[in-house]
């Protein structure tokens, strides 16, 4: 088959919604979008982990500790499985690891904000998560199989860190003065990093037009976006919460909420490094792969000796 | 000459494995994003979550043996340094991935004779909650074994380093095994046996595994007690902090 006739082969599948799957044929550019998006997802779960990790030692109640833990897990497990996933388009964990220690792999913008008070643990789940939902709950129609595959199984998982953030912060809005503040600024801090997770609005997207042509990505950002927006808002309203945006009005003739100017000029001062929170969350994960490679070694040399020995074994 | 009776005894008692649990799950949770590998990381909070599990279960009993309409987490999180009853042992740092795994090794080899023990008791309520640690337990036990035996037989630096962990945890093993005022009226009310007898079980299983990681137990040394008596190290005050900070600042607030 010629190049040309793979490529046609390749578009029709597409076209007629069947999933690429690891051994099927297909263009550089398409791996190489998927390397890029597949291994960005598994590195924003892992280094989700920090922030909320930095609250799992200070959480305030047995339960609210171990629902944290669980959460946190639950994440991890998702980048392993995300990793997984990657590697079935010919690149594997460790080469992912370099080159986000390189930085030239990236991880979701949102993690270099700080996790400050506990109501931020609660702001992240609902906030955070629920942004992350909406994106992937598109992504289960997404054209990779493994990664189609990878993002139902954790969407299930997701939506209960949703509701457990939501909880969080529906105990403290019932709660003391000082809880209710809390929540507030948690709210007034992570409401627009939550929307700019969605990317630059479409006009602006540089790998929207392809990635729709390809489906790896199923609907736009602006659209994706404005789903978050409208769910979430009502959510807030509910509590009492007060969204952070003064231009935020609910628009009767399109039926969707309204919302003032994002802040791109600080999405791309965070995407470019200057983020609170991105020097010392590469740092530390840099510091935490080199301080474990001795382990690594050492199981490596454990399993080569270990199967030496089986070897002789059988042999004499 | 102790004025302890059964019922404050047996709250004591739950106090202490539910302290344990919550001491050690607090030195694990520290390992959340800090783990050598990304499985080992996922499998330390998870021995953790298990811990904190068993925790609230035991004060859930306290609480009510105490009787005073207090949670689970008023135990757990409103009492000061000298009231807490864990094992030297779980409190101490988590030191390097070697550390934490000998640590983990030495007290749950510990805390599976023990809770066979309980699941015998003549106290229902313990002897269910101690069968369902168990399950846990050994999973733990299992878990750390293989990495003890592992690291001892990896590398020259895996090696040195798990058997420098176990030259200094050696010396808090035996105050797992200490007898107290708590225990003797436990014995006499025929709720728990003699657990100083569990001492020689615990021995040989913990030489078995250090056997095949070959690694040698330190012959001279001081053995620390006094964490079931509430004479603690100095690491527990600092767990405290972070533990209470929100329940301790916030005084009333329900999270």
């Amino acid at each position: 088959m010629t190049e040309e006739e793979k490529l046609t082969r390749f578009n029709s599948k597409i076209d007629k919604e069947e999933k690429i799957e690891p051994k099927d044929w297909m263009p550089d550019a398409y791996r190489k979008t998927m390397i890029r998006q597949l291994s960005q997802h598994a590195h924003s779960e892992v280094i989700g982990m920090q922030p909320e990790g930095n609250w799992v030692l200070r959480a305030p109640s047995l339960r609210a500790k171990k629902i944290l833990l669980a959460k946190i897990q639950d994440e991890g497990g998702h980048g392993l499985y995300l990793y997984s996933a990657t590697e079935t388009l010919g690149i594997d964990r460790d080469e992912m690891i370099q080159q986000l220690h390189e930085g030239k792999a990236k991880y979701s913008n949102i993690f270099n904000y700080p996790a400050l008070t506990w109501a931020d643990i609660g702001a992240i789940g609902w906030l955070v998560d629920g942004a992350a939902i909406v994106n992937q709950i598109s992504l289960q129609r997404t054209s990779y199989g493994p990664y189609s595959r990878g993002m139902i199984r954790i969407c299930k998982e997701e939506s209960f860190h949703q509701r457990q953030g939501y909880e969080i912060m529906v105990t403290m809005m019932n709660g003391t003065p000082e809880q209710k503040q809390m929540a507030q600024d948690a709210m007034n801090r992570w409401w627009w990093p939550s929307l700019m997770m969605f990317g630059p609005p479409d006009n602006d997207s540089s790998h929207t037009k392809q990635s729709m042509r390809w489906k790896i990505k199923r609907e736009s950002n602006d659209v994706l976006r404005q789903r978050f927006i409208d769910k979430t808002v009502d959510q807030a309203h509910f509590i009492g919460l007060t969204v952070p945006d003064k231009d935020l009005k609910f628009n009767k003739s399109t039926g969707h909420w309204d919302i003032g100017k994002i802040n791109w000029d600080e999405f791309h001062e965070v995407i470019n490094g200057n983020g609170p929170c991105n020097k010392q969350r590469l740092a530390h994960h840099i510091k935490v792969h080199n301080e474990g490679r001795w382990v690594r070694e050492a199981a490596m040399a454990f399993a080569e000796n270990e199967t030496r020995t089986k070897k002789e074994l059988v042999t004499h | 000459m102790s004025t302890m009776n059964t019922k404050e005894a047996l709250y004591n008692f739950c106090l202490r494995l539910g302290d344990n649990n919550l001491i050690l799950g607090q030195r694990l949770a520290e390992w959340c994003s800090n783990g050598p590998i990304l499985e080992e990381d996922l499998a330390m909070t998870n021995l953790s979550l298990d811990h904190f599990g068993q925790a609230e279960f035991m004060y859930e009993y306290a609480a009510e043996l105490e009787g005073k309409n207090r949670t689970a987490d008023d135990i757990a999180y409103l009492r000061n340094e000298r009231g807490y009853f864990n094992s030297l042992i779980t409190e101490q740092p988590n030191g390097d991935f070697a550390f934490t795994m000998m640590k983990q090794l030495l007290y749950s080899t510990f805390a599976k004779y023990l809770y066979e023990t309980l699941s015998a008791s003549s106290d229902k309520r313990l002897s269910e909650l101690a069968a369902r640690a168990l399950k846990e337990i050994k999973y733990h036990l299992r878990h750390s074994s293989e990495w003890v035996i592992r690291l001892g037989n990896g590398t020259e630096e895996s090696r040195i380093r798990a058997q420098q962990a176990l030259n200094e945890l050696w010396w808090y093993t035996a105050d797992m095994f200490v007898v107290n005022e708590t225990d003797k009226e436990l014995i006499k009310a025929q709720i728990i046996t003699d657990l100083s007898g569990l001492y020689p079980k615990w021995k040989s299983s913990v030489e078995e595994t250090l056997k095949l990681a070959n690694l040698t137990i330190p012959a001279h040394g001081h053995m620390y007690k006094g964490g079931y008596d509430g004479n603690h190290t100095e690491h527990l005050g600092h767990i405290l902090c972070e533990l209470q900070y929100l329940q301790r600042a916030y005084p009333g607030a329900k999270w």
